[in-house]
């Protein structure tokens, strides 16, 4: 099986879309001459032409705008953030005419778009640059949030995402761009709600999704090496929907959870998911749920300050030993 | 359409100012060749846009405002923190994160601040802190002060919304802004041509928003002196907001990791040959303020002075884990955890 970058992957994804459907075309900041800020739309200008691969103009909100507008008479837009840091200057856009107007207008109409780009606390650009909108688009009922840990995942979730009626939110990761991982030539899908178990373990289920899953993958591989400790991770692959039925399936085997994410631990997803576990599966918890989140900090420039606030192996390391009650 | 006043004031700078003019770009140049040295160094994170090429913008356009006057700019702010006469050590210090920064490490190489000299920043989403310049002018019509707003922003903000939200505030209230565009014909790598329905963007606030239009060379620092003192003071005199495309060019990548395909060398050649710098070095020398020996000797006192902060600044102790909590809330409470 050829192995390739994430980024690649994702060109893949659009690409085979953009064969298969006239209406699928992509649109954003230096997205087409420049070949994508992080060369995720390598070579697509060149293929496609400028009326499907189009660089915008710095307005957020008007360009997912008419992207919305686009879906509503059936087009099937790609819309890229350079990062959803940007996606706030068009919030209105994304969480109100998108995932709305298939209700207010009583189902006549739908939007099937996709609003993609990188999320999460980045190197060193600043609070206004960092933000992790996991938690901000995963409140919001009509969209539905896409966050793929591998490039496999990230190929099968992107075609279903663009090929799916509704809006969705899809985070990337700038670090993980260039992961390599086995993507199949033949087509697949990935459905969304569906986690998946990167690493079946009998102690402790650690929740993550997109960039945590890695995190939580290094902490499993550690605490086999230096305790023997055996760590189920469960990557979430989609926050909207979520896989709540695999996250209390892996919970009461091993009895303890822990949740890891780059947001923010007020009203987070981790706080959603600490909530139905103990609401759900009570009685099979042998503590309560621990959460592992960025501090409650804007996001630092200096190197050392942000890597204290963004969690990383060792905090999720303790966490676990925390919620197992390890001593040692 | 509203008719724009002419350049009303003849004042001429003086010697002294155009030696200090002089000094302040050879200083902004130098900074920004030590900066794209300590990146390569990585002693610098994140994002580092550099000034080199529009130095007689920020410098003639602060050398005609006052002390008073209330400057904000976009993440290019470099220079126009050194023009405002910011000590470059907490700059240096600022790019490598330490606690001894101007912004305590906290906003890096886009976000220099410094209240105290009225200067607010250094602000990283293109276009969002033009709204903040309607508010410094708001604040100053309010309480009648004798002051202007200074507003620096790319060519490439000029299509976010925010401009046209802030620029018909500033038109309605006739507050005292200089809205100052920095037109240096690309906004990363997109060139005004591709952004831009109206290319000649002096001509796209005046009918919209009743705000007077002008273009200036922003090569050259005497007229960005005379553009701006007149543009002030038509603002002081309660007229409003006033528009100024000013040309310029960028001369390095976008930020420091840009391999430029979208432009020839031959292009950034092209206007080397009319290097800011360079230019005012000929008016001083035909004033006989500046010989070559004069000259080169500025470049090793700037330059000593240059690498003195930087070494300074490399020295400073990095913040603590627990810095982290502080610059957040008047009053710190109990965090989420
Ligand atoms: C809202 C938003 N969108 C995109 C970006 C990414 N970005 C940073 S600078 C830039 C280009 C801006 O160009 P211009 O306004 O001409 O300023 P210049 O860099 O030329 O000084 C872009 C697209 C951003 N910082 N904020
Ligand atoms: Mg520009």
């Amino acid at each position: 099986m050829p192995v390739i970058q994430m980024r690649e992957a994702l060109n893949q994804a659009m690409c085979e879309e953009m064969e298969r459907d006239p209406d699928v075309f992509l649109m954003g900041e230096e997205v087409a001459e420049y070949d994508g800020a992080y060369k995720v739309s390598q070579g697509m200008l060149a293929r496609f032409g400028p009326m499907r691969v189009v660089d915008s103009p710095i307005s957020e909100c008007g360009f997912a705008g008419l992207g919305v507008g686009a879906a509503m008479v059936g087009m099937r837009p790609i819309i890229e953030f350079m990062t959803f840091s940007f996606s706030l200057v068009a919030f209105d856009q994304v969480v109100n005419n998108a995932p709305k107007v298939r209700h207010m207008s009583g189902g006549q109409l739908n939007v099937p778009i996709v609003f993609r780009g990188i999320s999460g606390p980045g190197q060193q650009l600043g609070a206004t640059h960092s933000w992790t909108v996991d938690a901000l688009y995963t409140h919001v009922p009509g969209l539905k949030v896409v966050i793929p840990s591998t490039p496999y995942d990230a190929k099968g979730l992107l075609k279903a995402a663009i090929r799916d009626n509704d809006p969705v939110i899809f985070l990337e990761n700038e670090s993980m761009y260039g992961n390599r991982g086995e993507v199949p030539e033949a087509e697949y899908l990935i459905e969304f709600g569906k986690a998946d178990i990167k690493r079946a373990g009998t102690d402790c289920t650690v929740v993550g999704w997109g960039h945590t899953v890695l995190t939580a993958m290094a902490a499993a591989e550690e605490l086999k090496k230096t305790h023997g400790i055996d760590v189920e991770v469960l990557d979430l692959r989609t926050l909207r929907p979520m896989d709540m039925d695999s996250i209390l399936t892996s919970v009461r085997k091993t009895g303890y959870c822990v949740t890891v994410e780059e947001g923010y631990p007020a009203c987070g997803v981790g706080a959603e998911i600490a909530a139905q576990v103990q609401q759900y599966a009570l009685d099979d918890l042998d503590n309560s749920v621990v959460r592992v989140a960025a501090l409650d900090v804007p996001m630092p420039y200096s190197k050392p300050l942000l890597q204290h606030v963004v969690p990383g192996v060792q905090r999720v390391m303790d966490a676990i030993k925390h919620a197992i009650y390890f001593q040692g | 359409m509203t008719t724009v006043a002419e350049p009303a004031i003849k004042a001429e700078p003086t010697d002294a100012e155009l030696m200090q003019w002089y000094r302040q770009m050879v200083l902004i140049r130098q900074f920004e060749l030590r900066c794209a040295q300590s990146y390569q160094q990585q002693k610098v994170g994140g994002f580092c846009h550099l000034y080199v090429g529009q130095e007689a913008v920020a410098v003639g356009s602060i050398g005609a405002i006052r002390k008073e006057d209330y400057v904000i700019t976009a993440y290019r702010d470099h220079g126009h923190a050194i023009a405002r006469g910011m000590d470059i050590h907490p700059l240096f210090a600022e790019l490598y994160g330490k606690r001894t920064g101007c912004s305590h490490g906290k906003g890096g190489s886009m976000h220099f601040f410094d209240a105290e000299k009225n200067f607010f920043g250094g602000h990283a989403i293109v276009g969002a802190h033009i709204p903040l310049a309607v508010g410094l002018g708001w604040a100053i019509k309010y309480r009648k002060q004798d002051r202007v707003a200074l507003c620096y922003f790319g060519d490439g903000a000029i299509n976010q919304g925010s401009f046209h939200e802030a620029l018909n505030l500033a038109g309605l209230f006739k507050l005292p802004c200089i809205f100052l565009v920095e037109n240096n014909e690309y906004g990363m790598g997109t060139h005004v041509r591709r952004a831009s329905a109206v290319t000649e963007l002096k001509l796209r606030t005046a009918d919209a928003y009743g705000i007077p239009g002008k273009d200036v060379d922003g090569m050259d620092t005497l007229a960005m002196y005379k553009m701006v003192r007149s543009a002030a003071e038509y603002c002081r005199q309660g007229n409003g907001s006033i528009f100024l495309e000013v040309k310029t060019y960028r001369y390095r990548g976008h930020s420091m990791s840009d391999p430029q395909k979208y432009r020839s060398r031959e292009e950034v050649a092209e206007y080397q040959k009319h290097d800011p710098i360079g230019r005012l070095e000929k008016v001083l020398h035909e004033r006989r303020l500046l010989d070559d020996a004069k000259t080169s000797a500025i470049a090793d006192e700037i330059h000593r002075m240059v690498e003195a902060a930087h070494e300074k600044a490399d020295a400073d102790p990095m913040p603590d884990n627990d810095d982290v909590w502080t610059d957040i809330y008047a009053q710190p409470f109990g965090p989420y955890r």
